[in-house]
């Protein structure tokens, strides 16, 4: 179980309250979680990433455990804390944004 | 009696205005979807419980929104706009070629008889369509195609589309204007399209009477007489007699031909409403006078009206898409301002008195007439 946390402008789009929490199958990648994001919610699609080739939103940023994930490969695999549910992934509006 | 309900997009949400006929007490609702660039929100004239609104953020670009219920409830549709094949590139600020990129939906216009399709003006410089409720979106790439696009450049508020006009007596008809290329008319639904700008001059540009490259600020048109079209340019007020044909200066006694809105008076075709702004460069009132000016002659000769407006220390601006009018028997005129004032009037312009004054910057304002 993967514990997505959302910016407050994007729960209050979907319509969330609190964490998400996740089943991924597969590898635990940036790229799986927003996958399975986007299909629970769909209204999210095109609000952190592009419709067309997945780039990340320039002001959106990913982050985990201390890291800035931002900028890393979509596809490698979340560090362990995130995948075992121990620490959640962070979707943030970046502080330039707004 | 009749009631008026009022669609205001804001640069932090969107609100709703609603007064019975006399127009006198206001409930406001909102925001609704608070902490977004509301940038347009507008009713199908079909169906007046639809609504649509283009809600859009730097964090988080483009959601548009749907009301079937005139505005209690909301819900996101489709927030794709791809352009049709290889965008291609237009001019930037700097004269370079620069790639098309969508940006955000400036302006909303449903369909005048369904519910279900409405256009979409957008940034940059696009038209889409949707036909099922705004779940899909469409390019309509014949205004873009037409030729012209690669010389189109961005005004200062960016590349927009922002004026999408339907013509209720010829189906096929519409017109659309772009900041800085110009207006342009379809006569088959969007599918071609011709640039119509014949007798604009701007000095801001190489060649003063170009075909394209104006900086138009609003086109308005009465249902009446779709022939005539007004619009108020980056300079100049102007005029046409023949759907775009041909354009002739009526900006007469105006203390300046600045400004952004323009609109029509509901039942009087040659009753016209602009807001002078002093310059490009100063976007507020002349001498800090928020001065509405209309003329009853479809141009030329126009008048001052300034009671219940600020007539002293006022430096807000109107935007292009903040100004609209009621069709009640006493035509009622509404605008909003960038320093978050709603205004009124229930005569026609004689009388105005603000309907909220804290709202954060208007980005535009409709009305809707309602049974």
């Amino acid at each position: 179980m993967i514990r997505v946390v959302l910016p407050a402008h994007l729960r209050a789009l979907a319509r969330i309250s609190g964490e998400v929490e996740l089943d991924v199958t597969g590898p635990v990648t940036q790229c799986a979680v927003l996958d399975a994001l986007e299909a629970r919610y769909p209204t999210l699609c095109g609000t952190i990433r592009d419709h067309d080739g997945g780039a990340r939103r320039a002001f959106i940023r990913f982050f985990a455990c201390e890291q800035d994930l931002s900028h890393q490969d979509p596809h490698t695999p979340l560090p362990e804390p995130v995948t075992c549910g121990a620490e959640p992934y962070l979707i943030v509006a970046a502080m330039a944004g707004g | 009696m009749s009631r008026v309900r009022v669609l205001v997009g804001t640069r932090k949400g969107a609100f709703v205005l609603s007064a019975d006929g006399k127009r006198e007490r206001w409930e406001v609702s909102g925001p609704h979807f608070a902490g977004w660039e509301i940038y347009h929100v507008k009713g199908s004239p079909a169906d007046p419980d639809r609504l649509y609104a283009s809600q859009s953020s730097s964090w988080s670009g483009q959601v548009i929104q749907r009301s079937d219920d005139g505005g209690a409830t909301w819900e996101p549709v489709g927030n794709k706009f791809t352009y049709d094949g290889v965008p291609g590139t237009h001019q930037w600020y700097d004269g370079t070629p620069h790639p098309w990129e969508f940006a955000r939906v400036w302006h909303l216009e449903p369909s005048l008889d369904d519910p279900d399709t409405v256009y979409a003006g957008v940034e940059d410089a696009g038209l889409f369509r949707s036909a099922d409720g705004g779940q899909n979106w469409e390019e309509l790439a014949g205004l873009r195609g037409h030729g012209s696009g690669p010389s189109w450049q961005p005004g200062a508020g960016g590349m927009c589309l922002h004026t999408i006009i339907l013509d209720p007596s010829r189906p096929g008809r519409m017109f659309a204007a772009i900041s800085a290329a110009g207006a342009f008319r379809s006569d088959d639904s969007g599918q071609s399209w011709t640039p119509v700008n014949h007798g604009l001059q701007s000095e801001g540009i190489p060649d003063p009477d170009a075909e394209v490259g104006h900086c138009v600020h609003r086109l308005a048109m009465h249902p009446s007489r779709p022939e005539v079209l007004y619009m108020q340019k980056h300079w100049d007020v102007m005029r046409s007699d023949d759907a775009g044909e041909s354009w002739h200066e009526v900006s007469g006694n105006l203390p300046t031909d600045f400004g952004f809105p323009i609109d029509v008076h509901a039942h009087e075709p040659d009753t016209i409403y602009v807001v002078p702004i002093t310059s490009d460069a100063e976007h507020f009132p002349p001498e800090g006078k928020l001065r509405v000016y209309r003329s009853r002659t479809g141009g030329d000769e126009w008048e001052p009206l300034t009671r219940g407006l600020p007539q002293q220390h006022c430096y807000v601006n109107v935007l292009r898409d903040a100004m609209a009018v009621d069709s009640l028997d006493s035509c009622g005129v509404y605008f909003g301002t960038t320093g978050g004032q709603v205004y009124s009037s229930p005569d026609a312009g004689d009388t105005w008195a603000p309907i909220v004054r804290d709202l954060p910057a208007v980005l535009s304002v409709e009305v809707q007439t309602l049974p």
